[in-house]
Protein backbone atom coordinates (compact mmCIF):
# COMPACT_ATOMS: atom_id res chain seq x y z
CA UNK A 1 0.00 0.00 0.00
CA UNK A 2 2.60 2.61 1.55
CA UNK A 3 5.23 2.00 -1.94
CA UNK A 4 1.93 1.69 -4.45
CA UNK A 5 0.75 5.57 -2.71
CA UNK A 6 4.42 6.55 -2.93
CA UNK A 7 4.63 5.75 -6.65
CA UNK A 8 1.60 7.35 -7.23
CA UNK A 9 2.33 10.25 -5.63
CA UNK A 10 5.36 9.78 -7.94
CA UNK A 11 3.88 10.11 -10.97
CA UNK A 12 1.47 12.08 -10.50
CA UNK A 13 3.90 14.93 -9.58
CA UNK A 14 6.01 14.26 -12.56
CA UNK A 15 2.52 14.64 -14.95
CA UNK A 16 1.71 17.56 -13.22
CA UNK A 17 4.64 18.83 -13.55
CA UNK A 18 6.13 18.50 -16.58
CA UNK A 19 8.36 21.16 -17.78
CA UNK A 20 10.27 20.75 -14.28
CA UNK A 21 10.31 17.33 -14.93
CA UNK A 22 11.66 17.48 -18.48
CA UNK A 23 14.10 19.70 -17.64
CA UNK A 24 15.43 17.89 -14.94
CA UNK A 25 15.45 14.81 -17.67
CA UNK A 26 17.33 16.62 -20.22
CA UNK A 27 20.07 17.73 -17.88
CA UNK A 28 20.69 14.24 -16.52
CA UNK A 29 20.78 13.44 -19.81
CA UNK A 30 23.21 16.03 -21.66
CA UNK A 31 25.62 15.49 -18.38
CA UNK A 32 25.49 11.55 -18.87
CA UNK A 33 26.61 11.81 -23.03
CA UNK A 34 29.14 14.61 -22.16
CA UNK A 35 30.51 12.15 -19.36
CA UNK A 36 30.21 9.04 -21.38
CA UNK A 37 32.13 11.10 -24.34
CA UNK A 38 34.73 12.40 -22.04
CA UNK A 39 35.63 9.17 -20.14
CA UNK A 40 36.58 7.05 -22.67
CA UNK A 41 38.82 10.02 -24.26
CA UNK A 42 40.01 11.10 -20.93
CA UNK A 43 41.11 6.89 -20.88
CA UNK A 44 42.34 7.14 -24.34
CA UNK A 45 44.53 9.74 -23.99
CA UNK A 46 46.56 8.35 -20.55
CA UNK A 47 46.48 5.35 -22.27
CA UNK A 48 48.43 6.66 -25.06
CA UNK A 49 50.45 8.76 -23.07
CA UNK A 50 51.27 5.79 -20.68
CA UNK A 51 52.40 3.92 -24.01
CA UNK A 52 54.56 7.12 -25.20
CA UNK A 53 56.59 6.48 -21.64
CA UNK A 54 56.55 3.08 -21.81
CA UNK A 55 58.90 3.14 -24.60
CA UNK A 56 61.08 5.52 -22.68
CA UNK A 57 64.39 3.04 -22.51
CA UNK A 58 67.98 3.03 -21.95
CA UNK A 59 69.96 1.39 -24.37
CA UNK A 60 73.41 0.27 -23.84
CA UNK A 61 75.27 -0.39 -26.70
CA UNK A 62 78.01 -3.30 -26.41
CA UNK A 63 81.57 -2.76 -28.23
CA UNK A 64 81.94 -5.43 -31.29
CA UNK A 65 84.52 -7.20 -29.07
CA UNK A 66 82.32 -8.05 -26.33
CA UNK A 67 82.13 -12.07 -25.69
CA UNK A 68 79.00 -13.82 -24.34
CA UNK A 69 81.01 -13.80 -21.15
CA UNK A 70 80.59 -9.82 -21.59
CA UNK A 71 77.17 -10.15 -22.23
CA UNK A 72 76.27 -12.24 -19.03
CA UNK A 73 78.37 -9.95 -16.71
CA UNK A 74 76.96 -7.06 -17.85
CA UNK A 75 73.51 -7.88 -17.77
CA UNK A 76 73.75 -9.00 -14.09
CA UNK A 77 75.20 -5.28 -13.51
CA UNK A 78 72.18 -3.90 -15.00
CA UNK A 79 70.30 -5.94 -13.00
CA UNK A 80 71.78 -4.83 -10.09
CA UNK A 81 71.50 -0.76 -10.40
CA UNK A 82 68.34 0.50 -9.17
CA UNK A 83 65.12 1.23 -10.79
CA UNK A 84 66.13 -1.41 -13.19
CA UNK A 85 63.12 -3.56 -13.94
CA UNK A 86 64.00 -5.77 -16.97
CA UNK A 87 66.45 -6.22 -19.07
CA UNK A 88 66.36 -7.34 -22.87
CA UNK A 89 69.31 -8.22 -24.64
CA UNK A 90 68.87 -8.03 -28.62
CA UNK A 91 72.29 -9.74 -30.24
CA UNK A 92 73.83 -8.48 -33.20
CA UNK A 93 72.23 -11.24 -35.26
CA UNK A 94 68.91 -10.40 -34.19
CA UNK A 95 69.51 -7.09 -34.45
CA UNK A 96 70.60 -7.26 -37.82
CA UNK A 97 67.30 -9.54 -38.94
CA UNK A 98 64.94 -7.03 -37.75
CA UNK A 99 66.52 -3.97 -39.19
CA UNK A 100 67.21 -5.58 -42.53
CA UNK A 101 63.64 -6.88 -42.66
CA UNK A 102 62.15 -3.09 -41.79
CA UNK A 103 64.92 -1.94 -45.14
CA UNK A 104 65.80 -4.87 -46.88
CA UNK A 105 67.28 -2.71 -49.86
CA UNK A 106 69.57 -0.60 -47.09
CA UNK A 107 71.11 -3.70 -45.33
CA UNK A 108 71.48 -5.47 -48.38
CA UNK A 109 74.12 -2.91 -49.60
CA UNK A 110 76.04 -3.60 -46.63
CA UNK A 111 78.33 -6.52 -46.93
CA UNK A 112 78.85 -7.12 -42.77
CA UNK A 113 76.85 -6.40 -40.08
CA UNK A 114 77.18 -3.07 -38.13
CA UNK A 115 74.83 -3.23 -35.61
CA UNK A 116 76.44 -3.54 -32.34
CA UNK A 117 75.11 -6.11 -29.32
CA UNK A 118 72.05 -4.18 -27.03
CA UNK A 119 70.74 -4.08 -24.12
CA UNK A 120 67.27 -2.64 -23.46
CA UNK A 121 66.80 -1.36 -20.06
CA UNK A 122 63.50 -1.07 -18.87
CA UNK A 123 63.06 1.24 -15.71
CA UNK A 124 60.63 0.54 -13.09
CA UNK A 125 59.01 3.64 -13.60
CA UNK A 126 59.16 5.76 -16.94
CA UNK A 127 60.83 8.88 -14.21
CA UNK A 128 63.61 7.33 -13.31
CA UNK A 129 65.30 6.83 -17.20
CA UNK A 130 67.28 9.59 -16.18
CA UNK A 131 68.25 8.40 -12.62
CA UNK A 132 69.27 5.11 -14.14
CA UNK A 133 70.99 6.95 -16.90
CA UNK A 134 73.29 8.30 -14.80
CA UNK A 135 74.22 5.94 -13.26
CA UNK A 136 75.13 3.62 -15.67
CA UNK A 137 77.66 6.41 -16.74
CA UNK A 138 80.03 7.49 -13.46
CA UNK A 139 81.96 10.27 -14.36
CA UNK A 140 85.49 9.29 -16.00
CA UNK A 141 88.69 10.30 -14.90
CA UNK A 142 89.27 11.84 -18.12
CA UNK A 143 86.77 14.56 -17.28
CA UNK A 144 83.94 12.59 -19.88
CA UNK A 145 81.58 10.31 -19.24
CA UNK A 146 82.50 6.78 -18.47
CA UNK A 147 80.77 3.40 -18.53
CA UNK A 148 80.29 1.02 -15.34
CA UNK A 149 81.49 -1.94 -17.85
CA UNK A 150 84.91 -2.15 -19.83
CA UNK A 151 82.67 -3.73 -22.87
CA UNK A 152 80.30 -1.06 -23.01
CA UNK A 153 80.73 1.34 -25.70
CA UNK A 154 78.09 4.25 -24.83
CA UNK A 155 74.41 4.22 -23.72
CA UNK A 156 72.28 6.01 -25.35
CA UNK A 157 71.71 9.82 -24.50
CA UNK A 158 68.65 10.97 -25.34
CA UNK A 159 68.70 12.83 -22.34
CA UNK A 160 66.25 16.27 -23.67
CA UNK A 161 63.70 13.60 -25.61
CA UNK A 162 63.44 12.00 -22.85
CA UNK A 163 62.44 14.83 -20.65
CA UNK A 164 60.39 16.38 -22.83
CA UNK A 165 58.23 13.35 -23.47
CA UNK A 166 58.50 13.07 -19.61
CA UNK A 167 56.86 16.51 -18.89
CA UNK A 168 54.68 16.11 -22.05
CA UNK A 169 52.70 13.24 -20.66
CA UNK A 170 52.75 14.28 -16.82
CA UNK A 171 50.82 17.23 -18.17
CA UNK A 172 48.72 15.29 -20.21
CA UNK A 173 47.79 12.86 -17.40
CA UNK A 174 47.16 15.64 -15.12
CA UNK A 175 44.98 17.94 -17.02
CA UNK A 176 42.93 14.69 -17.80
CA UNK A 177 42.54 14.25 -14.09
CA UNK A 178 41.69 17.37 -13.53
CA UNK A 179 39.15 18.14 -16.21
CA UNK A 180 37.47 14.52 -15.15
CA UNK A 181 36.97 15.82 -11.71
CA UNK A 182 35.60 19.29 -13.08
CA UNK A 183 33.23 17.90 -15.18
CA UNK A 184 31.98 15.22 -12.56
CA UNK A 185 31.58 18.03 -10.23
CA UNK A 186 29.85 20.40 -13.06
CA UNK A 187 27.34 17.81 -13.29
CA UNK A 188 26.74 16.58 -9.80
CA UNK A 189 25.96 20.76 -9.41
CA UNK A 190 23.98 20.88 -12.51
CA UNK A 191 21.55 18.13 -11.71
CA UNK A 192 21.74 19.36 -8.28
CA UNK A 193 20.69 22.96 -9.20
CA UNK A 194 18.00 22.28 -11.85
CA UNK A 195 16.29 20.12 -9.17
CA UNK A 196 16.40 22.52 -6.57
CA UNK A 197 15.01 24.72 -9.07
CA UNK A 198 12.18 22.17 -9.44
CA UNK A 199 11.66 21.48 -6.00
CA UNK A 200 11.82 25.19 -5.19
CA UNK A 201 8.45 25.47 -7.61
CA UNK A 202 6.97 23.24 -5.40
CA UNK A 203 7.82 24.51 -1.49
CA UNK A 204 4.68 25.88 -0.52
CA UNK A 205 3.12 22.10 -1.61
CA UNK A 206 5.64 20.81 0.93
CA UNK A 207 4.83 23.60 3.30
CA UNK A 208 1.12 22.45 3.19
CA UNK A 209 1.62 18.51 3.33
CA UNK A 210 3.67 19.44 6.63
CA UNK A 211 0.70 21.16 7.95
CA UNK A 212 -1.19 18.31 7.68
CA UNK A 213 0.75 16.37 9.60
CA UNK A 214 2.93 14.52 6.95
CA UNK A 215 6.20 13.28 8.28
CA UNK A 216 9.71 14.04 6.71
CA UNK A 217 10.14 10.72 4.76
CA UNK A 218 6.10 10.85 4.02
CA UNK A 219 6.88 13.40 2.14
CA UNK A 220 10.26 12.97 0.93
CA UNK A 221 9.95 9.33 -0.81
CA UNK A 222 7.98 10.21 -3.80
CA UNK A 223 10.38 12.76 -4.23
CA UNK A 224 13.47 10.29 -3.90
CA UNK A 225 11.37 7.97 -6.52
CA UNK A 226 10.88 10.53 -9.12
CA UNK A 227 14.63 11.75 -8.38
CA UNK A 228 15.51 7.79 -9.51
CA UNK A 229 12.85 7.55 -12.49
CA UNK A 230 14.07 10.50 -13.86
CA UNK A 231 17.83 10.13 -13.59
CA UNK A 232 16.63 6.17 -14.86
CA UNK A 233 15.23 7.51 -17.93
CA UNK A 234 17.98 10.44 -18.39
CA UNK A 235 20.95 8.18 -18.13
CA UNK A 236 18.88 5.34 -20.29
CA UNK A 237 18.32 8.54 -22.69
CA UNK A 238 22.19 9.37 -22.67
CA UNK A 239 22.86 5.61 -23.19
CA UNK A 240 20.83 5.18 -26.43
CA UNK A 241 22.45 8.21 -28.17
CA UNK A 242 25.80 7.21 -26.60
CA UNK A 243 24.78 3.43 -28.18
CA UNK A 244 23.74 4.45 -31.42
CA UNK A 245 26.86 6.96 -32.21
CA UNK A 246 29.31 4.02 -30.98
CA UNK A 247 27.57 1.63 -33.27
CA UNK A 248 27.17 4.14 -36.47
CA UNK A 249 30.42 6.29 -36.05
CA UNK A 250 33.41 5.14 -34.05
CA UNK A 251 33.17 1.19 -34.53
CA UNK A 252 33.79 1.75 -38.43
CA UNK A 253 36.63 3.95 -37.70
CA UNK A 254 38.03 1.88 -34.90
CA UNK A 255 39.87 -0.43 -37.45
CA UNK A 256 42.19 2.53 -38.96
CA UNK A 257 42.43 4.66 -35.59
CA UNK A 258 44.31 3.03 -32.83
CA UNK A 259 43.24 5.56 -30.29
CA UNK A 260 39.27 4.48 -30.82
CA UNK A 261 40.52 0.81 -29.83
CA UNK A 262 42.58 1.66 -27.63
CA UNK A 263 42.66 -1.42 -25.15
CA UNK A 264 43.05 0.74 -21.74
CA UNK A 265 39.46 2.05 -22.32
CA UNK A 266 36.50 1.35 -20.26
CA UNK A 267 34.61 -1.42 -21.61
CA UNK A 268 31.46 0.09 -23.27
CA UNK A 269 29.06 -2.08 -20.97
CA UNK A 270 30.66 -0.93 -18.01
CA UNK A 271 30.69 2.43 -18.79
CA UNK A 272 26.67 2.54 -19.24
CA UNK A 273 26.74 1.24 -16.12
CA UNK A 274 28.62 3.94 -14.59
CA UNK A 275 26.50 6.12 -16.38
CA UNK A 276 23.12 5.16 -15.29
CA UNK A 277 24.24 4.54 -11.63
CA UNK A 278 25.53 8.03 -11.58
CA UNK A 279 22.30 9.33 -12.96
CA UNK A 280 19.93 7.49 -10.29
CA UNK A 281 22.30 8.29 -7.52
CA UNK A 282 22.46 11.80 -7.99
CA UNK A 283 19.23 12.77 -9.07
CA UNK A 284 17.89 10.67 -5.98
CA UNK A 285 20.02 11.97 -3.74
CA UNK A 286 19.86 15.56 -4.72
CA UNK A 287 16.07 15.45 -4.66
CA UNK A 288 16.35 13.60 -0.95
CA UNK A 289 18.42 16.37 0.55
CA UNK A 290 17.75 19.26 -1.52
CA UNK A 291 13.71 18.47 -0.30
CA UNK A 292 15.20 18.95 3.78
CA UNK A 293 15.76 22.60 3.62
CA UNK A 294 11.92 23.15 2.79
CA UNK A 295 10.96 20.54 5.25
CA UNK A 296 11.96 22.58 8.23
CA UNK A 297 8.13 24.21 8.72
CA UNK B 1 -12.18 52.13 22.95
CA UNK B 2 -13.85 52.00 26.11
CA UNK B 3 -16.84 53.46 25.29
CA UNK B 4 -17.18 51.54 21.85
CA UNK B 5 -16.76 48.08 23.84
CA UNK B 6 -19.78 49.02 26.51
CA UNK B 7 -22.04 49.89 23.41
CA UNK B 8 -20.91 47.18 21.65
CA UNK B 9 -21.70 44.84 24.06
CA UNK B 10 -25.03 47.18 25.16
CA UNK B 11 -26.11 46.73 21.26
CA UNK B 12 -25.09 42.63 21.59
CA UNK B 13 -27.31 41.83 24.64
CA UNK B 14 -30.37 43.81 23.08
CA UNK B 15 -30.42 41.72 20.21
CA UNK B 16 -29.64 38.57 22.18
CA UNK B 17 -32.51 39.29 24.20
CA UNK B 18 -34.91 36.97 22.16
CA UNK B 19 -33.27 33.78 22.39
CA UNK B 20 -30.94 33.65 24.85
CA UNK B 21 -31.87 30.48 27.06
CA UNK B 22 -28.08 30.27 29.27
CA UNK B 23 -26.47 33.19 30.18
CA UNK B 24 -23.40 31.86 31.76
CA UNK B 25 -19.71 32.03 30.24
CA UNK B 26 -18.94 29.60 27.64
CA UNK B 27 -16.29 28.42 29.90
CA UNK B 28 -18.50 27.90 32.84
CA UNK B 29 -20.88 26.33 31.13
CA UNK B 30 -19.27 23.06 29.37
CA UNK B 31 -16.88 23.20 32.19
CA UNK B 32 -14.50 21.01 30.77
CA UNK B 33 -10.69 20.48 30.72
CA UNK B 34 -8.64 23.03 28.91
CA UNK B 35 -7.92 22.25 25.70
CA UNK B 36 -5.31 24.72 25.21
CA UNK B 37 -3.68 27.00 28.00
CA UNK B 38 -1.19 29.74 27.50
CA UNK B 39 0.71 30.30 30.80
CA UNK B 40 3.09 33.92 30.36
CA UNK B 41 3.64 33.15 26.65
CA UNK B 42 6.38 35.45 25.28
CA UNK B 43 7.62 35.12 21.56
CA UNK B 44 10.26 37.53 20.71
CA UNK B 45 11.10 36.92 16.74
CA UNK B 46 15.12 36.84 15.66
CA UNK B 47 15.75 41.12 15.25
CA UNK B 48 13.29 41.86 18.55
CA UNK B 49 10.13 42.43 17.03
CA UNK B 50 7.97 40.64 20.10
CA UNK B 51 5.39 38.15 18.45
CA UNK B 52 3.48 37.70 21.78
CA UNK B 53 3.94 39.38 25.57
CA UNK B 54 2.78 37.50 28.35
CA UNK B 55 -0.17 36.10 27.39
CA UNK B 56 -2.22 33.97 29.24
CA UNK B 57 -6.03 32.27 28.62
CA UNK B 58 -7.09 28.78 28.46
CA UNK B 59 -9.95 27.74 25.56
CA UNK B 60 -11.82 24.75 27.08
CA UNK B 61 -13.80 21.74 25.11
CA UNK B 62 -16.54 22.77 22.80
CA UNK B 63 -15.84 26.66 22.92
CA UNK B 64 -15.90 29.09 20.10
CA UNK B 65 -13.37 31.79 20.29
CA UNK B 66 -11.94 35.01 18.27
CA UNK B 67 -8.78 36.06 18.59
CA UNK B 68 -9.11 39.83 17.47
CA UNK B 69 -6.41 42.74 16.65
CA UNK B 70 -4.72 44.64 14.05
CA UNK B 71 -2.22 42.89 11.85
CA UNK B 72 0.96 42.37 13.97
CA UNK B 73 -0.92 42.34 16.87
CA UNK B 74 0.08 38.45 17.21
CA UNK B 75 -3.19 36.32 16.01
CA UNK B 76 -0.71 34.91 13.82
CA UNK B 77 2.02 34.16 16.52
CA UNK B 78 -0.83 32.34 18.71
CA UNK B 79 -1.48 30.18 15.76
CA UNK B 80 1.70 29.52 14.47
CA UNK B 81 2.78 28.85 18.50
CA UNK B 82 -0.44 26.11 18.53
CA UNK B 83 0.73 24.19 15.40
CA UNK B 84 4.62 23.96 16.92
CA UNK B 85 5.21 26.07 13.92
CA UNK B 86 6.95 28.13 16.18
CA UNK B 87 8.59 28.02 19.66
CA UNK B 88 7.76 30.01 22.46
CA UNK B 89 10.52 32.27 23.82
CA UNK B 90 9.10 31.81 27.97
CA UNK B 91 6.10 30.27 29.36
CA UNK B 92 4.02 27.24 28.62
CA UNK B 93 1.63 26.04 26.18
CA UNK B 94 -0.08 23.03 26.97
CA UNK B 95 -2.51 21.33 24.45
CA UNK B 96 -5.11 18.47 25.81
CA UNK B 97 -2.74 18.77 28.68
CA UNK B 98 0.54 17.85 26.34
CA UNK B 99 3.26 20.85 27.37
CA UNK B 100 3.96 21.88 23.37
CA UNK B 101 7.92 22.02 24.24
CA UNK B 102 7.76 18.72 25.44
CA UNK B 103 6.97 17.32 21.99
CA UNK B 104 10.07 16.07 19.98
CA UNK B 105 10.66 17.70 16.56
CA UNK B 106 10.08 13.87 15.31
CA UNK B 107 6.49 13.89 16.61
CA UNK B 108 5.43 17.10 15.57
CA UNK B 109 3.64 15.57 12.12
CA UNK B 110 2.23 12.89 14.86
CA UNK B 111 0.79 15.72 16.88
CA UNK B 112 -0.69 18.53 13.80
CA UNK B 113 -2.53 15.36 13.02
CA UNK B 114 -4.92 16.37 16.09
CA UNK B 115 -5.02 19.83 14.79
CA UNK B 116 -7.70 20.85 11.84
CA UNK B 117 -5.99 24.17 10.48
CA UNK B 118 -7.40 26.49 7.90
CA UNK B 119 -5.64 29.33 6.24
CA UNK B 120 -6.53 32.89 4.62
CA UNK B 121 -4.69 31.79 1.66
CA UNK B 122 -6.46 28.10 1.58
CA UNK B 123 -2.90 26.45 1.54
CA UNK B 124 -4.18 23.67 -1.43
CA UNK B 125 -2.23 21.40 -2.86
CA UNK B 126 -2.76 22.99 -6.25
CA UNK B 127 -1.77 19.73 -8.12
CA UNK B 128 -4.79 17.62 -6.29
CA UNK B 129 -8.50 17.73 -7.07
CA UNK B 130 -10.55 18.41 -3.98
CA UNK B 131 -11.24 14.72 -4.02
CA UNK B 132 -7.38 14.04 -3.48
CA UNK B 133 -6.70 17.06 -1.33
CA UNK B 134 -9.09 16.09 1.18
CA UNK B 135 -7.79 12.20 1.32
CA UNK B 136 -4.03 13.31 1.41
CA UNK B 137 -4.72 14.48 5.22
CA UNK B 138 -6.07 10.96 5.52
CA UNK B 139 -2.99 9.36 4.00
CA UNK B 140 -0.77 11.22 5.88
CA UNK B 141 -2.17 9.08 9.13
CA UNK B 142 -1.85 6.54 6.99
CA UNK B 143 -5.91 5.32 6.77
CA UNK B 144 -6.92 2.83 4.29
CA UNK B 145 -8.31 3.19 0.56
CA UNK B 146 -11.69 2.23 2.15
CA UNK B 147 -11.28 4.75 5.26
CA UNK B 148 -10.65 7.25 2.37
CA UNK B 149 -13.41 6.17 0.55
CA UNK B 150 -16.25 6.33 3.04
CA UNK B 151 -14.94 9.31 4.62
CA UNK B 152 -14.25 11.79 2.00
CA UNK B 153 -17.32 11.58 -0.12
CA UNK B 154 -19.06 12.46 3.57
CA UNK B 155 -17.14 15.16 4.56
CA UNK B 156 -17.51 17.10 1.23
CA UNK B 157 -21.11 16.74 0.99
CA UNK B 158 -21.19 18.29 4.49
CA UNK B 159 -19.19 20.89 3.16
CA UNK B 160 -21.24 21.68 0.24
CA UNK B 161 -18.70 19.89 -2.33
CA UNK B 162 -20.45 17.15 -3.43
CA UNK B 163 -20.65 18.63 -7.06
CA UNK B 164 -16.85 19.52 -7.40
CA UNK B 165 -15.11 16.21 -6.48
CA UNK B 166 -12.87 16.42 -9.29
CA UNK B 167 -12.10 19.94 -9.71
CA UNK B 168 -8.86 21.32 -9.19
CA UNK B 169 -8.41 24.36 -6.97
CA UNK B 170 -7.88 26.74 -9.43
CA UNK B 171 -11.25 26.42 -10.79
CA UNK B 172 -13.26 26.82 -7.88
CA UNK B 173 -13.72 30.23 -6.08
CA UNK B 174 -12.80 31.48 -3.11
CA UNK B 175 -15.67 30.21 -0.80
CA UNK B 176 -15.06 26.85 -2.37
CA UNK B 177 -11.64 26.54 -1.70
CA UNK B 178 -12.03 27.69 1.75
CA UNK B 179 -14.48 24.53 1.70
CA UNK B 180 -12.39 22.50 0.68
CA UNK B 181 -9.94 23.73 3.29
CA UNK B 182 -12.07 23.29 6.11
CA UNK B 183 -13.31 19.88 4.78
CA UNK B 184 -9.47 19.14 5.04
CA UNK B 185 -8.94 19.96 8.57
CA UNK B 186 -12.01 18.74 9.93
CA UNK B 187 -11.97 14.99 7.80
CA UNK B 188 -10.35 13.32 11.02
CA UNK B 189 -12.09 14.77 12.97
CA UNK B 190 -9.96 16.57 15.31
CA UNK B 191 -10.78 18.02 18.73
CA UNK B 192 -9.40 21.84 18.16
CA UNK B 193 -9.68 23.49 15.12
CA UNK B 194 -7.73 26.65 14.09
CA UNK B 195 -8.78 29.00 11.52
CA UNK B 196 -6.51 32.18 10.62
CA UNK B 197 -8.23 34.85 8.82
CA UNK B 198 -10.61 32.24 7.48
CA UNK B 199 -12.94 35.05 5.75
CA UNK B 200 -9.84 37.84 4.87
CA UNK B 201 -10.25 36.92 1.37
CA UNK B 202 -13.88 36.19 0.79
CA UNK B 203 -16.99 38.84 0.35
CA UNK B 204 -19.41 39.01 3.24
CA UNK B 205 -21.60 36.77 1.77
CA UNK B 206 -19.44 33.99 1.70
CA UNK B 207 -17.61 34.56 4.72
CA UNK B 208 -20.99 33.95 6.19
CA UNK B 209 -21.48 30.73 4.87
CA UNK B 210 -17.70 29.86 5.94
CA UNK B 211 -18.37 31.02 9.82
CA UNK B 212 -21.75 28.84 9.54
CA UNK B 213 -19.45 25.98 8.36
CA UNK B 214 -17.16 26.56 11.39
CA UNK B 215 -20.04 27.00 13.63
CA UNK B 216 -21.51 23.73 12.45
CA UNK B 217 -18.12 22.23 13.27
CA UNK B 218 -17.94 23.67 16.54
CA UNK B 219 -21.81 22.34 17.64
CA UNK B 220 -20.54 18.79 16.46
CA UNK B 221 -17.70 18.96 19.34
CA UNK B 222 -14.74 20.49 18.40
CA UNK B 223 -12.94 23.49 19.95
CA UNK B 224 -12.69 26.28 17.23
CA UNK B 225 -10.04 29.02 17.74
CA UNK B 226 -10.67 31.63 14.64
CA UNK B 227 -8.83 34.38 14.32
CA UNK B 228 -9.86 37.63 12.46
CA UNK B 229 -10.08 41.26 11.93
CA UNK B 230 -13.48 41.37 10.51
CA UNK B 231 -15.48 43.24 13.55
CA UNK B 232 -18.56 43.42 12.00
CA UNK B 233 -18.51 39.36 11.83
CA UNK B 234 -17.37 38.89 15.37
CA UNK B 235 -19.73 41.20 16.48
CA UNK B 236 -22.76 38.84 15.00
CA UNK B 237 -21.30 35.87 16.22
CA UNK B 238 -21.10 36.93 19.93
CA UNK B 239 -18.57 34.80 21.21
CA UNK B 240 -15.83 34.24 24.00
CA UNK B 241 -13.46 37.40 22.39
CA UNK B 242 -9.76 37.53 23.02
CA UNK B 243 -8.23 41.10 21.31
CA UNK B 244 -4.66 41.41 21.01
CA UNK B 245 -2.92 44.24 20.66
CA UNK B 246 1.03 44.50 19.98
CA UNK B 247 1.56 40.96 21.43
CA UNK B 248 -0.72 41.60 24.99
CA UNK B 249 -3.64 40.54 25.76
CA UNK B 250 -6.02 43.47 26.62
CA UNK B 251 -9.32 42.03 26.42
CA UNK B 252 -11.00 38.67 27.26
CA UNK B 253 -14.88 38.49 27.32
CA UNK B 254 -15.84 35.22 28.35
CA UNK B 255 -19.16 36.47 27.00
CA UNK B 256 -21.97 34.41 27.38
CA UNK B 257 -24.59 36.22 25.68
CA UNK B 258 -25.21 34.15 22.67
CA UNK B 259 -27.29 30.61 22.98
CA UNK B 260 -24.94 28.10 23.00
CA UNK B 261 -27.53 25.70 21.32
CA UNK B 262 -28.70 28.24 19.02
CA UNK B 263 -29.03 25.92 15.67
CA UNK B 264 -26.86 26.80 12.26
CA UNK B 265 -29.81 27.50 11.03
CA UNK B 266 -30.82 30.16 14.01
CA UNK B 267 -27.18 31.14 13.57
CA UNK B 268 -27.27 31.86 9.61
CA UNK B 269 -30.24 34.06 10.01
CA UNK B 270 -28.76 35.65 12.66
CA UNK B 271 -25.80 36.48 10.98
CA UNK B 272 -27.34 37.69 7.92
CA UNK B 273 -30.13 39.65 9.28
CA UNK B 274 -30.65 42.05 12.08
CA UNK B 275 -31.22 40.22 15.04
CA UNK B 276 -35.22 39.08 14.39
CA UNK B 277 -36.17 35.87 14.73
CA UNK B 278 -35.82 33.40 12.33
CA UNK B 279 -38.95 31.46 10.41
CA UNK B 280 -40.35 29.13 13.02
CA UNK B 281 -38.52 29.71 16.04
Amino acid sequence: MKLGFFLREATRAMRRNAAPTFAALATVTVTMIMLGVFIPIVQATKGAANTVRGRVLVDVYMKSSATSSDETRVRKELLSVPHVKSVEFVSKAAAYAQQSKQDPAAYALLASNPLPDTFHVVPDNPSNVLAIRSSLTPPATGGGAGTIDQAIQTVSNHKDDTKKILEVTNLVTITAAVLTVLLTLASVLLIANTIRLSLFARRREVEVMKLVGATDWFIRWPFVIEGIVVGAAGAIAAIVVLGVTKVALLDPLANDWTLIAAPRTIPFAALLAVLLAAGVIVSSLGSGLSLRRFLRV
Amino acid sequence: MAISDSKDRSRRSAAVAPVTRSSKPAGAASGGRPVVEFRGVSKHYDGGDVGLDQATFSVVRGEFVFLVGSTGSGKSTVMRLLIKELDATEGTIRVAGHDLEEIARKRVPYYRRNIGVVFQDFKLLPNRTVYDNVAYALQVTGSSRKEIRNKVPDILRMTGLSTKLHNYPDQLSGGEQQRVSIARAFVNHPPLLLADEPTGNLDPETSIDIMRLLYRINRAGTTVLVATHDQTMVDKMRRRVIELSRGRIVRDEATGLYARDETTREFAHRMRGDGTRPPGV
